[in-house]
Protein backbone atom coordinates (compact mmCIF):
# COMPACT_ATOMS: atom_id res chain seq x y z
CA UNK A 1 0.00 0.00 0.00
CA UNK A 2 1.51 3.29 -1.09
CA UNK A 3 -0.28 5.66 1.22
CA UNK A 4 -2.56 5.40 4.22
CA UNK A 5 -6.29 5.92 3.67
CA UNK A 6 -6.46 8.68 6.25
CA UNK A 7 -3.45 10.43 7.68
CA UNK A 8 -3.04 13.21 10.22
CA UNK A 9 0.42 14.63 10.76
CA UNK A 10 1.56 16.83 13.60
CA UNK A 11 -1.93 18.12 14.30
CA UNK A 12 -2.27 20.90 16.82
CA UNK A 13 -5.67 22.31 17.58
CA UNK A 14 -6.24 25.33 19.79
CA UNK A 15 -9.36 26.81 21.33
CA UNK A 16 -8.07 30.23 22.28
CA UNK A 17 -5.19 29.49 24.64
CA UNK A 18 -6.37 25.99 25.33
CA UNK A 19 -4.47 23.29 23.52
CA UNK A 20 -6.95 20.56 22.60
CA UNK A 21 -4.58 18.55 20.44
CA UNK A 22 -0.85 18.78 20.76
CA UNK A 23 1.11 17.19 17.94
CA UNK A 24 -1.10 14.24 17.07
CA UNK A 25 -0.05 12.01 14.19
CA UNK A 26 -2.18 9.12 13.10
CA UNK A 27 -2.40 7.03 9.96
CA UNK A 28 -5.30 4.70 9.29
CA UNK A 29 -4.90 1.98 6.67
CA UNK A 30 -7.42 -0.08 4.79
CA UNK A 31 -8.96 -2.87 6.76
CA UNK A 32 -8.57 -1.29 10.17
CA UNK A 33 -11.13 -0.80 12.92
CA UNK A 34 -9.62 1.92 15.08
CA UNK A 35 -11.03 2.96 18.43
CA UNK A 36 -10.10 6.27 19.95
CA UNK A 37 -10.29 6.20 23.74
CA UNK A 38 -9.40 8.56 26.52
CA UNK A 39 -10.84 10.38 29.52
CA UNK A 40 -13.12 13.39 29.14
CA UNK A 41 -11.25 16.39 27.78
CA UNK A 42 -8.55 14.23 26.21
CA UNK A 43 -9.35 15.70 22.79
CA UNK A 44 -11.25 12.80 21.25
CA UNK A 45 -14.03 14.87 19.73
CA UNK A 46 -11.56 17.50 18.55
CA UNK A 47 -9.53 14.79 16.86
CA UNK A 48 -12.64 13.42 15.17
CA UNK A 49 -13.57 16.93 14.04
CA UNK A 50 -10.11 17.37 12.57
CA UNK A 51 -10.12 13.96 10.91
CA UNK A 52 -13.50 14.64 9.32
CA UNK A 53 -12.50 18.01 7.94
CA UNK A 54 -14.89 19.95 10.14
CA UNK A 55 -12.15 21.68 12.10
CA UNK A 56 -9.05 23.07 10.45
CA UNK A 57 -6.05 22.30 12.65
CA UNK A 58 -3.87 25.22 13.76
CA UNK A 59 -0.83 23.41 12.46
CA UNK A 60 -0.36 20.04 10.83
CA UNK A 61 -2.09 18.33 7.94
CA UNK A 62 -4.95 15.89 7.41
CA UNK A 63 -5.06 13.87 4.23
CA UNK A 64 -7.72 11.48 3.07
CA UNK A 65 -6.82 9.35 0.04
CA UNK A 66 -3.91 11.74 -0.44
CA UNK A 67 -6.13 14.82 -0.54
CA UNK A 68 -5.88 17.63 1.96
CA UNK A 69 -9.22 17.72 3.79
CA UNK A 70 -8.47 20.31 6.47
CA UNK A 71 -11.70 22.21 7.07
CA UNK A 72 -13.41 21.10 3.83
CA UNK A 73 -16.76 20.65 5.54
CA UNK A 74 -19.31 17.83 5.55
CA UNK A 75 -20.68 18.04 2.01
CA UNK A 76 -17.33 17.69 0.25
CA UNK A 77 -16.32 15.10 2.81
CA UNK A 78 -19.28 12.94 1.87
CA UNK A 79 -18.47 13.34 -1.81
CA UNK A 80 -14.88 12.22 -1.17
CA UNK A 81 -16.08 9.08 0.54
CA UNK A 82 -16.04 9.68 4.25
CA UNK A 83 -19.14 9.44 6.41
CA UNK A 84 -19.70 10.35 10.02
CA UNK A 85 -22.28 9.61 12.65
CA UNK A 86 -22.81 11.45 15.89
CA UNK A 87 -22.77 10.82 19.59
CA UNK A 88 -26.26 12.10 20.19
CA UNK A 89 -29.15 10.59 18.29
CA UNK A 90 -29.18 12.42 15.00
CA UNK A 91 -32.15 11.61 12.81
CA UNK A 92 -34.77 13.25 10.62
CA UNK A 93 -37.70 12.82 13.05
CA UNK A 94 -40.56 13.03 10.57
CA UNK A 95 -38.93 11.17 7.70
CA UNK A 96 -39.49 7.46 7.41
CA UNK A 97 -36.71 4.92 7.65
CA UNK A 98 -36.72 4.51 3.87
CA UNK A 99 -36.64 8.26 3.29
CA UNK A 100 -33.80 8.75 5.74
CA UNK A 101 -31.63 6.23 3.94
CA UNK A 102 -32.80 7.60 0.59
CA UNK A 103 -31.38 11.04 1.42
CA UNK A 104 -27.90 9.53 1.47
CA UNK A 105 -28.49 7.38 -1.61
CA UNK A 106 -29.87 10.33 -3.58
CA UNK A 107 -26.93 12.53 -2.70
CA UNK A 108 -24.42 9.78 -3.36
CA UNK A 109 -25.92 9.19 -6.82
CA UNK A 110 -25.90 12.93 -7.52
CA UNK A 111 -29.69 12.96 -7.89
CA UNK A 112 -30.33 15.64 -5.31
CA UNK A 113 -31.20 18.28 -7.86
CA UNK A 114 -33.49 16.21 -10.04
CA UNK A 115 -36.81 17.81 -9.26
CA UNK A 116 -39.11 16.28 -11.83
CA UNK A 117 -38.59 12.56 -11.32
CA UNK A 118 -40.64 10.78 -8.71
CA UNK A 119 -38.43 9.43 -5.99
CA UNK A 120 -40.58 6.39 -5.32
CA UNK A 121 -40.20 5.34 -8.99
CA UNK A 122 -36.43 5.69 -9.08
CA UNK A 123 -35.48 2.01 -9.14
CA UNK A 124 -31.79 2.59 -8.60
CA UNK A 125 -32.49 4.55 -5.43
CA UNK A 126 -35.23 2.34 -4.02
CA UNK A 127 -33.22 -0.81 -4.60
CA UNK A 128 -30.18 0.59 -2.84
CA UNK A 129 -32.37 1.81 0.02
CA UNK A 130 -33.84 -1.67 0.40
CA UNK A 131 -30.36 -3.22 0.34
CA UNK A 132 -29.03 -0.96 3.09
CA UNK A 133 -32.21 -1.28 5.16
CA UNK A 134 -31.88 -5.04 4.94
CA UNK A 135 -28.34 -4.98 6.30
CA UNK A 136 -29.53 -3.10 9.35
CA UNK A 137 -32.68 -5.11 9.94
CA UNK A 138 -35.00 -2.34 8.85
CA UNK A 139 -36.71 -4.31 6.09
CA UNK A 140 -40.03 -4.36 7.93
CA UNK A 141 -39.72 -0.83 9.28
CA UNK A 142 -39.21 1.07 6.03
CA UNK A 143 -42.43 3.06 6.35
CA UNK A 144 -42.08 4.06 9.98
CA UNK A 145 -41.27 7.66 10.85
CA UNK A 146 -37.82 7.82 12.45
CA UNK A 147 -39.16 9.43 15.61
CA UNK A 148 -41.25 6.36 16.40
CA UNK A 149 -38.22 4.02 16.52
CA UNK A 150 -36.64 2.74 19.72
CA UNK A 151 -33.51 4.47 20.97
CA UNK A 152 -31.32 1.67 19.67
CA UNK A 153 -32.98 1.70 16.26
CA UNK A 154 -32.57 5.45 16.04
CA UNK A 155 -28.83 5.12 16.55
CA UNK A 156 -28.75 2.30 14.05
CA UNK A 157 -30.68 4.36 11.51
CA UNK A 158 -28.22 7.21 11.94
CA UNK A 159 -25.40 4.78 11.18
CA UNK A 160 -27.35 3.13 8.34
CA UNK A 161 -27.87 6.45 6.58
CA UNK A 162 -24.15 7.17 6.87
CA UNK A 163 -23.39 3.71 5.46
CA UNK A 164 -25.75 4.36 2.56
CA UNK A 165 -23.23 6.90 1.29
CA UNK A 166 -21.08 3.86 0.46
CA UNK A 167 -18.11 5.57 2.06
CA UNK A 168 -14.54 4.27 2.09
CA UNK A 169 -14.16 5.21 5.68
CA UNK A 170 -16.65 5.90 8.42
CA UNK A 171 -16.13 7.82 11.64
CA UNK A 172 -18.51 6.94 14.43
CA UNK A 173 -18.79 9.12 17.52
CA UNK A 174 -19.94 6.79 20.29
CA UNK A 175 -22.21 4.61 18.17
CA UNK A 176 -23.63 2.89 21.24
CA UNK A 177 -23.98 5.75 23.70
CA UNK A 178 -27.35 6.01 25.37
CA UNK A 179 -28.51 2.49 24.62
CA UNK A 180 -28.73 -0.49 26.93
CA UNK A 181 -25.80 -2.88 27.28
CA UNK A 182 -27.74 -5.65 25.61
CA UNK A 183 -28.48 -3.46 22.57
CA UNK A 184 -24.89 -2.28 22.37
CA UNK A 185 -23.62 -5.60 21.12
CA UNK A 186 -26.48 -5.95 18.66
CA UNK A 187 -25.64 -2.53 17.25
CA UNK A 188 -21.95 -3.34 16.96
CA UNK A 189 -22.54 -6.74 15.35
CA UNK A 190 -24.94 -5.20 12.81
CA UNK A 191 -22.56 -2.38 12.13
CA UNK A 192 -19.48 -4.50 11.58
CA UNK A 193 -21.42 -6.97 9.43
CA UNK A 194 -22.87 -4.18 7.30
CA UNK A 195 -19.46 -2.55 6.90
CA UNK A 196 -18.07 -5.78 5.45
CA UNK A 197 -20.98 -6.23 3.07
CA UNK A 198 -20.92 -2.65 1.85
CA UNK A 199 -17.15 -2.68 1.47
CA UNK A 200 -16.21 0.04 3.92
CA UNK A 201 -12.44 0.02 4.09
CA UNK A 202 -11.90 1.39 7.57
CA UNK A 203 -13.87 2.33 10.66
CA UNK A 204 -12.84 4.85 13.27
CA UNK A 205 -14.89 5.11 16.40
CA UNK A 206 -14.80 7.06 19.61
CA UNK A 207 -16.10 4.85 22.39
CA UNK A 208 -16.30 4.93 26.16
CA UNK A 209 -17.46 1.38 26.69
CA UNK A 210 -14.21 -0.57 27.09
CA UNK A 211 -15.89 -3.93 26.54
CA UNK A 212 -17.04 -2.76 23.13
CA UNK A 213 -13.64 -1.25 22.39
CA UNK A 214 -11.76 -4.43 23.23
CA UNK A 215 -14.20 -6.76 21.48
CA UNK A 216 -14.37 -5.03 18.13
CA UNK A 217 -11.27 -2.94 17.44
CA UNK A 218 -8.05 -4.18 16.00
CA UNK A 219 -6.29 -1.02 16.96
CA UNK A 220 -6.74 1.33 19.89
CA UNK A 221 -5.50 4.90 20.08
CA UNK A 222 -5.41 6.25 23.62
CA UNK A 223 -5.52 10.02 23.95
CA UNK A 224 -4.63 11.94 27.06
CA UNK A 225 -4.42 15.72 27.39
CA UNK A 226 -4.27 16.21 23.66
CA UNK A 227 -1.47 13.74 23.01
CA UNK A 228 -1.37 10.15 21.89
CA UNK A 229 -0.50 8.09 24.94
CA UNK A 230 -0.54 4.77 23.17
CA UNK A 231 -1.40 3.41 19.74
CA UNK A 232 -1.49 -0.34 19.66
CA UNK A 233 -3.45 -3.55 19.32
CA UNK A 234 -5.96 -4.34 22.09
CA UNK A 235 -3.41 -6.76 23.58
CA UNK A 236 -0.74 -4.08 23.55
CA UNK A 237 -3.07 -1.67 25.29
CA UNK A 238 -3.97 -4.20 27.96
CA UNK A 239 -0.31 -4.63 28.80
CA UNK A 240 0.37 -0.92 28.97
CA UNK A 241 0.15 -0.07 32.68
CA UNK A 242 0.13 3.67 32.10
CA UNK A 243 -2.79 3.52 29.71
CA UNK A 244 -4.76 1.19 31.90
CA UNK A 245 -4.27 3.55 34.83
CA UNK A 246 -5.10 6.85 33.13
CA UNK A 247 -7.54 5.92 30.42
CA UNK A 248 -9.29 2.73 31.20
CA UNK A 249 -9.34 2.79 34.97
CA UNK A 250 -9.04 -0.09 37.37
CA UNK A 251 -12.64 -1.22 37.17
CA UNK A 252 -12.25 -2.03 33.52
CA UNK A 253 -8.99 -3.96 33.80
CA UNK A 254 -9.80 -6.98 31.73
CA UNK B 1 -58.84 7.08 -1.20
CA UNK B 2 -60.94 9.57 0.78
CA UNK B 3 -58.47 12.27 -0.04
CA UNK B 4 -58.61 11.49 -3.74
CA UNK B 5 -62.42 11.52 -3.65
CA UNK B 6 -62.47 14.86 -1.86
CA UNK B 7 -60.04 16.22 -4.40
CA UNK B 8 -62.26 15.18 -7.29
CA UNK B 9 -65.31 16.70 -5.61
CA UNK B 10 -63.38 19.92 -5.02
CA UNK B 11 -62.31 19.99 -8.64
CA UNK B 12 -65.86 19.41 -9.88
CA UNK B 13 -67.18 22.15 -7.63
CA UNK B 14 -64.40 24.39 -8.89
CA UNK B 15 -65.42 23.70 -12.48
CA UNK B 16 -69.11 24.28 -11.78
CA UNK B 17 -69.03 27.40 -9.61
CA UNK B 18 -69.54 29.81 -12.55
CA UNK B 19 -72.74 27.96 -13.46
CA UNK B 20 -74.31 28.28 -10.03
CA UNK B 21 -75.77 31.63 -10.95
CA UNK B 22 -74.16 33.30 -7.95
CA UNK B 23 -71.61 35.43 -9.74
CA UNK B 24 -70.41 36.86 -6.49
CA UNK B 25 -69.05 33.54 -5.28
CA UNK B 26 -67.42 32.94 -8.60
CA UNK B 27 -65.56 36.24 -8.26
CA UNK B 28 -64.48 35.21 -4.76
CA UNK B 29 -62.83 32.15 -6.27
CA UNK B 30 -60.49 34.31 -8.34
CA UNK B 31 -58.30 35.51 -5.47
CA UNK B 32 -58.28 31.92 -4.24
CA UNK B 33 -56.57 30.78 -7.45
CA UNK B 34 -53.93 33.49 -7.16
CA UNK B 35 -53.31 32.97 -3.46
CA UNK B 36 -53.31 29.22 -3.97
CA UNK B 37 -50.37 29.43 -6.36
CA UNK B 38 -48.49 31.90 -4.15
CA UNK B 39 -49.03 29.65 -1.12
CA UNK B 40 -47.79 26.54 -2.91
CA UNK B 41 -44.51 28.43 -3.18
CA UNK B 42 -44.54 29.73 0.39
CA UNK B 43 -45.22 26.25 1.68
CA UNK B 44 -42.31 24.76 -0.25
CA UNK B 45 -40.17 27.18 1.69
CA UNK B 46 -41.78 26.68 5.10
CA UNK B 47 -43.62 23.35 5.16
CA UNK B 48 -40.96 21.48 3.23
CA UNK B 49 -37.69 23.36 3.76
CA UNK B 50 -38.37 24.80 7.21
CA UNK B 51 -37.78 28.47 6.36
CA UNK B 52 -40.55 30.87 7.39
CA UNK B 53 -40.67 33.92 5.13
CA UNK B 54 -42.41 37.08 6.29
CA UNK B 55 -41.72 38.73 2.97
CA UNK B 56 -43.47 36.51 0.49
CA UNK B 57 -45.79 39.38 -0.43
CA UNK B 58 -42.80 40.97 -2.14
CA UNK B 59 -43.09 38.43 -4.92
CA UNK B 60 -46.86 38.63 -5.04
CA UNK B 61 -46.59 42.41 -5.47
CA UNK B 62 -43.84 41.93 -8.03
CA UNK B 63 -46.10 39.77 -10.16
CA UNK B 64 -48.90 42.32 -9.81
CA UNK B 65 -46.71 45.24 -10.86
CA UNK B 66 -45.31 43.32 -13.81
CA UNK B 67 -48.90 42.84 -14.98
CA UNK B 68 -49.60 46.55 -14.47
CA UNK B 69 -46.42 47.64 -16.18
CA UNK B 70 -46.96 45.38 -19.17
CA UNK B 71 -50.62 46.22 -19.73
CA UNK B 72 -50.55 49.98 -19.10
CA UNK B 73 -47.00 51.06 -19.90
CA UNK B 74 -45.91 48.64 -22.57
CA UNK B 75 -49.33 47.86 -23.99
CA UNK B 76 -48.55 44.15 -23.99
CA UNK B 77 -51.76 42.33 -23.15
CA UNK B 78 -50.90 38.68 -23.75
CA UNK B 79 -51.21 37.09 -20.31
CA UNK B 80 -48.80 34.29 -21.24
CA UNK B 81 -46.09 36.87 -21.96
CA UNK B 82 -46.92 38.71 -18.74
CA UNK B 83 -46.67 35.51 -16.69
CA UNK B 84 -43.36 34.68 -18.33
CA UNK B 85 -42.11 38.17 -17.52
CA UNK B 86 -43.34 37.78 -13.95
CA UNK B 87 -41.34 34.60 -13.57
CA UNK B 88 -38.21 36.20 -15.02
CA UNK B 89 -38.59 39.29 -12.85
CA UNK B 90 -39.15 37.15 -9.79
CA UNK B 91 -35.95 35.26 -10.54
CA UNK B 92 -33.99 38.48 -11.05
CA UNK B 93 -35.16 39.69 -7.64
CA UNK B 94 -35.02 36.32 -5.87
CA UNK B 95 -31.40 35.58 -6.82
CA UNK B 96 -29.76 38.44 -4.90
CA UNK B 97 -32.28 38.48 -2.03
CA UNK B 98 -32.18 34.69 -1.78
CA UNK B 99 -28.39 34.59 -1.72
CA UNK B 100 -28.48 36.91 1.27
CA UNK B 101 -31.49 35.44 3.07
CA UNK B 102 -30.50 31.78 2.98
CA UNK B 103 -27.35 32.57 4.88
CA UNK B 104 -29.66 32.83 7.88
CA UNK B 105 -32.28 30.59 9.40
CA UNK B 106 -35.24 30.81 11.76
CA UNK B 107 -36.13 34.28 13.02
CA UNK B 108 -33.16 35.89 11.27
CA UNK B 109 -34.32 34.55 7.93
CA UNK B 110 -37.85 35.72 8.71
CA UNK B 111 -36.71 39.21 9.66
CA UNK B 112 -34.51 39.56 6.60
CA UNK B 113 -37.33 38.54 4.26
CA UNK B 114 -39.58 40.98 6.10
CA UNK B 115 -36.98 43.70 5.57
CA UNK B 116 -36.76 43.03 1.84
CA UNK B 117 -40.54 43.05 1.60
CA UNK B 118 -40.72 46.44 3.30
CA UNK B 119 -37.89 47.73 1.15
CA UNK B 120 -39.89 46.84 -1.91
CA UNK B 121 -42.99 48.43 -0.40
CA UNK B 122 -41.09 51.67 0.12
CA UNK B 123 -39.82 51.51 -3.43
CA UNK B 124 -43.36 51.11 -4.77
CA UNK B 125 -44.60 53.86 -2.50
CA UNK B 126 -41.89 56.42 -3.17
CA UNK B 127 -40.98 56.02 -6.83
CA UNK B 128 -44.10 57.72 -7.97
CA UNK B 129 -43.18 58.17 -11.62
CA UNK B 130 -42.38 54.54 -12.10
CA UNK B 131 -44.97 52.89 -9.87
CA UNK B 132 -47.73 55.42 -9.35
CA UNK B 133 -46.88 55.69 -5.65
CA UNK B 134 -49.77 55.23 -3.25
CA UNK B 135 -52.26 55.33 -6.10
CA UNK B 136 -50.76 52.22 -7.59
CA UNK B 137 -51.00 51.26 -11.24
CA UNK B 138 -53.95 50.15 -13.28
CA UNK B 139 -53.99 46.65 -14.68
CA UNK B 140 -55.84 46.32 -17.97
CA UNK B 141 -57.78 43.29 -19.09
CA UNK B 142 -55.27 40.91 -20.65
CA UNK B 143 -55.63 38.66 -23.67
CA UNK B 144 -55.95 34.99 -22.78
CA UNK B 145 -54.26 32.75 -25.36
CA UNK B 146 -54.45 35.63 -27.78
CA UNK B 147 -58.19 36.19 -27.25
CA UNK B 148 -59.40 39.52 -25.92
CA UNK B 149 -63.08 38.55 -25.39
CA UNK B 150 -64.18 42.09 -26.24
CA UNK B 151 -67.84 41.11 -26.41
CA UNK B 152 -67.86 40.24 -22.71
CA UNK B 153 -68.34 42.77 -19.92
CA UNK B 154 -65.98 42.79 -16.97
CA UNK B 155 -67.78 40.31 -14.73
CA UNK B 156 -68.67 37.78 -17.44
CA UNK B 157 -65.06 37.93 -18.60
CA UNK B 158 -63.74 37.34 -15.10
CA UNK B 159 -66.06 34.51 -14.15
CA UNK B 160 -65.95 33.05 -17.63
CA UNK B 161 -62.71 32.70 -19.56
CA UNK B 162 -60.50 34.21 -16.87
CA UNK B 163 -61.95 31.94 -14.20
CA UNK B 164 -61.04 28.80 -16.13
CA UNK B 165 -57.69 30.21 -17.15
CA UNK B 166 -56.84 30.80 -13.48
CA UNK B 167 -58.18 27.43 -12.42
CA UNK B 168 -56.09 25.70 -15.08
CA UNK B 169 -53.03 27.63 -13.98
CA UNK B 170 -53.59 26.64 -10.36
CA UNK B 171 -53.88 23.00 -11.41
CA UNK B 172 -50.69 23.21 -13.44
CA UNK B 173 -48.89 24.93 -10.57
CA UNK B 174 -50.13 22.32 -8.10
CA UNK B 175 -49.05 19.51 -10.41
CA UNK B 176 -45.57 21.00 -10.85
CA UNK B 177 -45.24 21.51 -7.10
CA UNK B 178 -46.49 17.99 -6.44
CA UNK B 179 -43.75 16.64 -8.72
CA UNK B 180 -41.18 18.80 -6.93
CA UNK B 181 -42.07 17.65 -3.44
CA UNK B 182 -42.16 13.96 -4.47
CA UNK B 183 -38.80 14.20 -6.24
CA UNK B 184 -35.35 13.46 -4.85
CA UNK B 185 -34.93 17.24 -4.64
CA UNK B 186 -38.05 17.45 -2.48
CA UNK B 187 -36.72 14.75 -0.19
CA UNK B 188 -33.50 16.69 0.29
CA UNK B 189 -35.53 19.79 1.19
CA UNK B 190 -37.46 17.84 3.81
CA UNK B 191 -34.26 16.41 5.24
CA UNK B 192 -33.01 20.00 5.63
CA UNK B 193 -36.22 20.97 7.44
CA UNK B 194 -35.80 18.02 9.80
CA UNK B 195 -32.10 18.28 10.55
CA UNK B 196 -29.81 20.44 8.43
CA UNK B 197 -26.63 19.31 10.20
CA UNK B 198 -27.27 15.68 9.49
CA UNK B 199 -28.36 16.46 5.93
CA UNK B 200 -24.96 18.05 5.32
CA UNK B 201 -23.15 14.93 6.52
CA UNK B 202 -25.22 12.93 4.07
CA UNK B 203 -23.86 15.13 1.30
CA UNK B 204 -26.76 17.59 0.95
CA UNK B 205 -25.41 21.09 0.33
CA UNK B 206 -27.95 22.77 2.55
CA UNK B 207 -27.51 26.37 1.51
CA UNK B 208 -27.80 25.62 -2.20
CA UNK B 209 -31.05 23.72 -1.65
CA UNK B 210 -32.46 26.50 0.50
CA UNK B 211 -31.57 28.97 -2.21
CA UNK B 212 -33.33 26.94 -4.90
CA UNK B 213 -36.40 26.57 -2.69
CA UNK B 214 -36.36 30.35 -2.24
CA UNK B 215 -36.25 30.88 -6.02
CA UNK B 216 -39.09 28.47 -6.68
CA UNK B 217 -41.18 30.03 -3.91
CA UNK B 218 -40.52 33.46 -5.37
CA UNK B 219 -41.63 32.60 -8.86
CA UNK B 220 -44.79 30.87 -7.61
CA UNK B 221 -45.46 34.02 -5.59
CA UNK B 222 -45.08 36.23 -8.65
CA UNK B 223 -47.35 34.07 -10.81
CA UNK B 224 -49.95 34.16 -8.03
CA UNK B 225 -49.58 37.93 -7.79
CA UNK B 226 -50.15 38.42 -11.50
CA UNK B 227 -53.34 36.36 -11.37
CA UNK B 228 -54.50 38.13 -8.24
CA UNK B 229 -54.26 41.63 -9.62
CA UNK B 230 -56.18 41.17 -12.87
CA UNK B 231 -59.65 40.87 -11.24
CA UNK B 232 -59.05 43.95 -9.07
CA UNK B 233 -57.55 45.88 -11.97
CA UNK B 234 -55.10 47.59 -9.67
CA UNK B 235 -51.58 46.94 -8.42
CA UNK B 236 -51.03 48.96 -5.27
CA UNK B 237 -48.16 49.12 -2.81
CA UNK B 238 -50.15 47.49 -0.01
CA UNK B 239 -49.69 44.21 -1.87
CA UNK B 240 -46.06 44.33 -0.70
CA UNK B 241 -46.87 45.53 2.82
CA UNK B 242 -45.87 43.24 5.67
CA UNK B 243 -49.47 42.63 6.74
CA UNK B 244 -50.05 41.04 3.35
CA UNK B 245 -47.14 38.68 4.01
CA UNK B 246 -48.77 38.06 7.37
CA UNK B 247 -52.02 37.12 5.67
CA UNK B 248 -50.18 34.62 3.50
CA UNK B 249 -48.61 33.03 6.57
CA UNK B 250 -52.05 33.02 8.23
CA UNK B 251 -53.60 31.16 5.30
CA UNK B 252 -50.80 28.62 5.38
CA UNK B 253 -51.18 28.01 9.13
CA UNK B 254 -54.96 27.94 8.90
CA UNK B 255 -54.96 25.18 6.30
CA UNK B 256 -51.95 23.34 7.71
CA UNK B 257 -48.42 23.62 6.38
CA UNK B 258 -47.60 19.98 7.08
CA UNK B 259 -49.85 18.96 4.24
CA UNK B 260 -49.48 19.55 0.52
CA UNK B 261 -53.07 20.72 0.12
CA UNK B 262 -53.28 22.48 3.48
CA UNK B 263 -52.30 25.94 2.26
CA UNK B 264 -54.83 25.72 -0.59
CA UNK B 265 -57.59 24.90 1.87
CA UNK B 266 -56.31 27.71 4.08
CA UNK B 267 -56.52 30.23 1.24
CA UNK B 268 -60.03 29.09 0.39
CA UNK B 269 -61.32 29.28 3.95
CA UNK B 270 -59.57 32.57 4.60
CA UNK B 271 -61.11 34.27 1.58
CA UNK B 272 -64.66 33.06 2.18
CA UNK B 273 -64.47 33.58 5.92
CA UNK B 274 -63.10 37.09 5.47
CA UNK B 275 -65.95 37.85 3.12
CA UNK B 276 -68.56 36.60 5.57
CA UNK B 277 -67.08 38.11 8.71
CA UNK B 278 -66.46 41.47 7.04
CA UNK B 279 -70.11 41.72 6.14
CA UNK B 280 -71.10 41.00 9.75
CA UNK B 281 -68.75 43.23 11.66
CA UNK B 282 -66.19 45.92 11.07
CA UNK B 283 -64.04 44.25 13.73
CA UNK B 284 -63.25 41.36 11.43
CA UNK B 285 -59.53 41.64 12.22
CA UNK B 286 -60.35 40.92 15.84
CA UNK B 287 -62.25 37.78 14.83
CA UNK B 288 -59.39 36.69 12.60
CA UNK B 289 -56.86 37.28 15.35
CA UNK B 290 -58.87 35.04 17.64
CA UNK B 291 -59.15 32.38 14.94
CA UNK B 292 -55.38 32.45 14.38
CA UNK B 293 -54.75 32.09 18.11
CA UNK B 294 -57.12 29.13 18.33
CA UNK B 295 -55.58 27.44 15.30
CA UNK B 296 -52.03 27.82 16.57
CA UNK B 297 -52.87 26.64 20.10
CA UNK B 298 -55.37 23.86 19.45
CA UNK B 299 -54.86 22.87 15.83
CA UNK B 300 -51.18 23.25 15.08
CA UNK B 301 -51.66 21.03 12.04
CA UNK B 302 -54.32 23.36 10.70
CA UNK B 303 -57.65 22.42 9.17
CA UNK B 304 -56.02 19.64 7.18
CA UNK B 305 -54.95 18.13 10.48
CA UNK B 306 -58.64 17.60 11.31
CA UNK B 307 -59.08 15.43 8.22
CA UNK B 308 -55.97 13.42 8.91
CA UNK B 309 -56.73 12.71 12.55
CA UNK B 310 -53.86 11.54 14.69
CA UNK B 311 -52.46 9.05 12.24
CA UNK B 312 -51.25 11.38 9.55
CA UNK B 313 -47.50 11.82 9.54
CA UNK B 314 -45.72 14.88 8.33
CA UNK B 315 -45.15 14.65 4.60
Amino acid sequence: MSQPLLEAQGVRALYGDYVALDGVSLAVDEGQFVSIVGPNGAGKTTLVNVLTGLLRPSTGTVRFKGENIAGIGPVKLAALGMARSFQLVNIFPALTVAETIAVAVVSQHGRGFSWWTTLARDRQVTERVAEVADLFGFATKLGLPARTLSQGDKKLLDVASAFALMPHIIVLDEPTSGVSTRDKNTIMETLVGAAKRIGIKAIIQVEHDMDIVFSYSDRIVALHQGRILADSTPEGIRENEQVVATVIGKTHRP
Amino acid sequence: MIRRALLIVALLVGLLVPFLGRDYYATLMLPFFGYGIALLGLNLLFGYTGLLSFGHALFVALGAYVAAFFTTRLGILHLELILFASILTALVVAVPTGLLCVRYVKIYFGMLTLAFGMLFYSFLYKFYHLTGGDEGMRVLRPKLLGQSFESLDKVPFLIGPYYYYSLALLLVAAFVMWRIVRSPFGLCLRSIRENPDKAEYLGVSVRRYRFLAFLIAGLFGAVGGTLLTIPTGLADPLLAYWTHSGNLVFMMLLGGFANFLGPLLGAFVFIFLQDQVMSLTEYWRFVFGAILAIVVIFFPRGLMGLFEGQAGGRG
